[in-house]
């Protein structure tokens, strides 16, 4: 192997992409060119490395210095100062609000307060050669599975391990597994729900993008616990990248032999099939999902039968979430007891949120489940921007609910959530400031579930419209008071009559703001205002002015 | 004869094979090559999966992401996911609908630009961000920014 004085990590994650990134590596490339030291520098593409607001970003090692917002005319400068002198350009490194500049990145609190089990290679290797997964273990929890375990003793060290689904409900994946591997059936599917739907997070994205085997290998597991020999990847079509990536990794692992027919020489053969979405949210639902799969409507089915049971064409199938999947290689690799020393008794292990909103620093952030959500927005994303206070946090997208200041310190897990009113969900995490009006929040996310309400049953279909219209009243200011105890009422009825998860928590938002912002939907019906200055009331202030000069006349 | 007329539908099905199940992924397929899916080509679809027509139209329907019609020759998607719309993502929908004199949704009268509206384009950490034919990603908008980026479309 090549010994390279300088390792250059430049981050192609997507959001790095679009901030400009690739323009940055060929002017890098330029540079060392020039200066003749190609053969010192190795310069690495990574997936997502975490801090995406600042990006584009390159960490140099062995310093471990990072740089943010570096542009193609940093290039020469990064070159010649620090590869060629030694001198780290400090105008471009991280800064501490608005001081001196981090030495090493794991001095950043960003960083040095996370903990990747999920993201252990992200931002680190190579996604796209899969000899750099190999290097940090990849594969050998497969290896081990496979070689020395049996299927049974697989599920017993998962459900061992306490693992729960990351898709949002956070059932025992272990549990959910021996209902399949009990099925007397010759063919069983694995699904890699991978269709995230939440509009407002990027978790399995990244993943997917910066780790793709991770998610490949722990399908492999599942297929071999359960007895199955195929494996289905439904991805987004809006993931492009992810998709590029998947298909090479796919292709790699096929090469490498780790994937196809009796792999490391045992009777466990695995075959994977790549699948793309088509834009419609409800397609996450499981069921849903494998109506796509089969080339129908992605209309939810009633359950039972389970699909554990009964799923894709009429077999026991098992779906799990990426994120579910990327923990699987860590936790049959390093065992149960390794894993249930992060996070909560009942929710142990890591949960990757994507921060974004109105915080300091928005990005991807992986911590013990049962840190609290103070510590997420405060320590690791810096806090809200200068000037603004903290008004509430969003999880769940539109089948949660919002987090006040009052329960900041609210431990972030899948018992305390729902004590609050909202879930965890699958990762989103939106931090509001008083900016946003808690009203207008409600609107958006009905309205979101109103469009992709796939209309088979009527209280998703017509009961979530009603919702809507009720709250675009109240923000036209042409709220009545009565309004709040009708959207209660109705919100509490969907939720028990709707057929799906997607009616079923559609009323979440609207009850959970309801809940910690009474007052606010009471400024808008009673005194006509809107407290945070959004909602425009002009149409009832044209009418009363009219009225009005009727009246002078 | 009709084979030689959809060579694309025919490339697609050698892909994942004449089954009804292929529906989805054949038209993905089709879509991503002709960029847009016409009656013919989804009644030639339907004959050679054996999918009833009706069952083909339910399908492109349901799902946003097909188009029966030939687009713009640019396609702007802005994104109104969550952090897009906590970012203030409408005054970059109000702008460049005001440019382009158009709604969200509707095409400019030269056929140069359409406009439409995505959940979530998985770059939160940029809000406010669109994308322009797919994969052109412009963030940190503001409404000035964004007509800017559009004029170097033009
Ligand atoms: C409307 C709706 C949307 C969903 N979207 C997703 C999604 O985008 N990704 C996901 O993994 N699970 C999603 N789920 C949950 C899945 O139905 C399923 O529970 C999950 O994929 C199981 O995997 P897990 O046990 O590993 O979490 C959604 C559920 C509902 C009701
Ligand atoms: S709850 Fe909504 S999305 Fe689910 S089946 Fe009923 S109409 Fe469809
Ligand atoms: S995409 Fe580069 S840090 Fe997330
Ligand atoms: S909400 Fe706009 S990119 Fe995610």
């Amino acid at each position: 192997m090549k010994i390279y004085r300088i390792h250059a990590l430049i981050c192609a994650g997507a959001q790095c992409i679009a901030a400009g990134g690739n323009g940055f590596e060929e002017a890098l490339k330029n540079e060392l060119k020039k200066h003749n030291i190609e053969e010192e520098v190795s310069v690495v593409e990574t997936g997502c490395m975490g801090a995406c607001q600042l990006g584009p970003l390159l960490v140099v090692y062995p310093e471990g210095i990072m740089y943010t917002n570096v542009e193609a005319k940093d290039a020469k400068e990064i070159v010649e100062e620090h590869f060629l002198k030694g001198r780290p350009v400090k105008r471009l490194m991280w800064k501490k609000e608005g001081e001196e500049e981090f030495p090493e990145l794991k001095d950043i609190p960003f960083f040095a307060k996370q903990t990747k089990i999920v993201l252990r290679n992200c931002g680190l290797i190579n996604p796209e050669d899969i000899n750099e997964y190999i290097a940090r273990d990849g594969y050998k929890a497969l290896a081990k599975a496979v070689a020395e375990m049996e299927p049974k003793d697989v599920i017993d060290v998962v459900k061992e391990s306490g693992l729960r689904g990351r898709g949002g409900a956070g059932f025992p994946t272990g549990l959910k597994w021996s209902f399949a591997a009990n099925q007397d059936s010759e063919e069983k599917y694995i699904i890699c729900n991978a269709d995230e739907g939440d509009p407002g997070a990027y978790m399995d994205r990244s993943i997917l993008e910066g780790d793709p085997h991770s998610v490949i290998e722990g399908m492999m597991i599942t297929g071999y616990a359960i007895g199955s020999s195929v494996g289905y990847i439904y991805v987004r079509a809006e993931y492009p990248l992810a998709v590029r990536r998947l298909k090479m990794a796919i292709k790699q692992a096929k090469q490498a032999g780790l994937l196809g027919k009796n792999i490391f020489g045992t009777n466990f053969s695995f075959d994977m099939v790549l699948m793309m979405g088509a834009g419609a949210f409800v397609c996450g639902e499981e069921t849903a999902l494998i109506n796509s799969i089969e080339g129908k409507r992605g209309e939810p089915r009633k359950k039972p039968p389970f699909p554990a049971i009964s799923g894709l064409f009429g077999k026991p199938t098992i779906i799990n979430n990426v994120e579910t999947l990327a923990n699987l290689p860590v936790i049959v690799d390093k065992g149960a007891k390794f894993f249930k020393q992060f996070g909560t008794e009942k929710s142990p292990g890591t949960k990757v949120f994507a921060l974004a909103g109105n915080v300091n620093i928005s990005g991807l952030v992986e911590v013990p489940m049962g840190t609290s959500l103070r510590k997420i927005v405060f320590d690791i994303g810096g806090g809200i921007p200068e000037g603004h206070t903290f008004k509430g946090a969003l999880t769940g997208g539109p089948s949660g609910g919002v987090i006040p200041m009052e329960f900041i310190d609210t431990p972030v897990d899948y018992e305390s959530l729902p004590d609050l009113g909202t879930i965890m969900g699958s990762g989103g995490l939106i931090i509001m400031d008083e900016r946003s009006c808690m009203v207008d929040v409600a609107k958006f996310f009905l309205k979101f579930t109103v469009d992709e309400s796939c209309g088979k049953c009527v209280p998703c279909r017509e009961g979530t419209r009603q919702m809507l219209k009720i709250l675009e009243r109240i923000t036209l200011g042409r709220g009545r008071e009565e309004d709040i105890d009708r959207l209660e009422k109705m919100g509490e009825l969907i939720k028990l009559t709707a057929l799906c998860g997607l009616g079923q928590t559609a009323p979440n938002p609207v009850l959970s703001t309801l809940k910690y912002f009474k007052e606010e939907y009471l400024a808008h019906i009673i005194d006509k205002k809107c407290p945070a200055g959004v909602c425009q009331f002009s149409a009832l202030k044209e009418g009363r002015k009219k009225h009005e000069a009727k009246i002078a006349h | 004869m009709e084979k030689t007329k959809y060579p694309q539908v025919e490339m697609e099905i050698r892909k994942w094979g004449s089954k009804p199940s292929s529906l989805i992924q054949v038209l993905h397929g089709v879509q991503e090559g002709v960029g847009y899916l016409s009656q013919n080509v989804l009644k030639y679809t339907a004959e050679r999966l054996n999918v009833p027509l009706s069952k083909v139209y339910g399908v492109v329907t349901f799902y946003n992401f097909f188009k029966t019609q030939k687009d713009a020759d640019h396609i702007i998607m802005i994104c109104m996911g969550t952090a897009c719309y906590v970012k203030n993502g409408e005054e970059v929908v109000k702008a460049i609908e005001n440019y382009l004199s158009i709604k969200l949704g509707e095409k400019t009268s030269d056929g140069k630009f359409s406009l439409q509206i995505v959940r979530c384009l998985g770059a939160c950490g940029l809000a406010p961000v669109i994308s322009i034919d797919g994969d052109d990603v412009y963030g940190k908008l503001t409404p000035e920014k964004a007509v800017e980026v559009i004029k170097r479309y033009q």
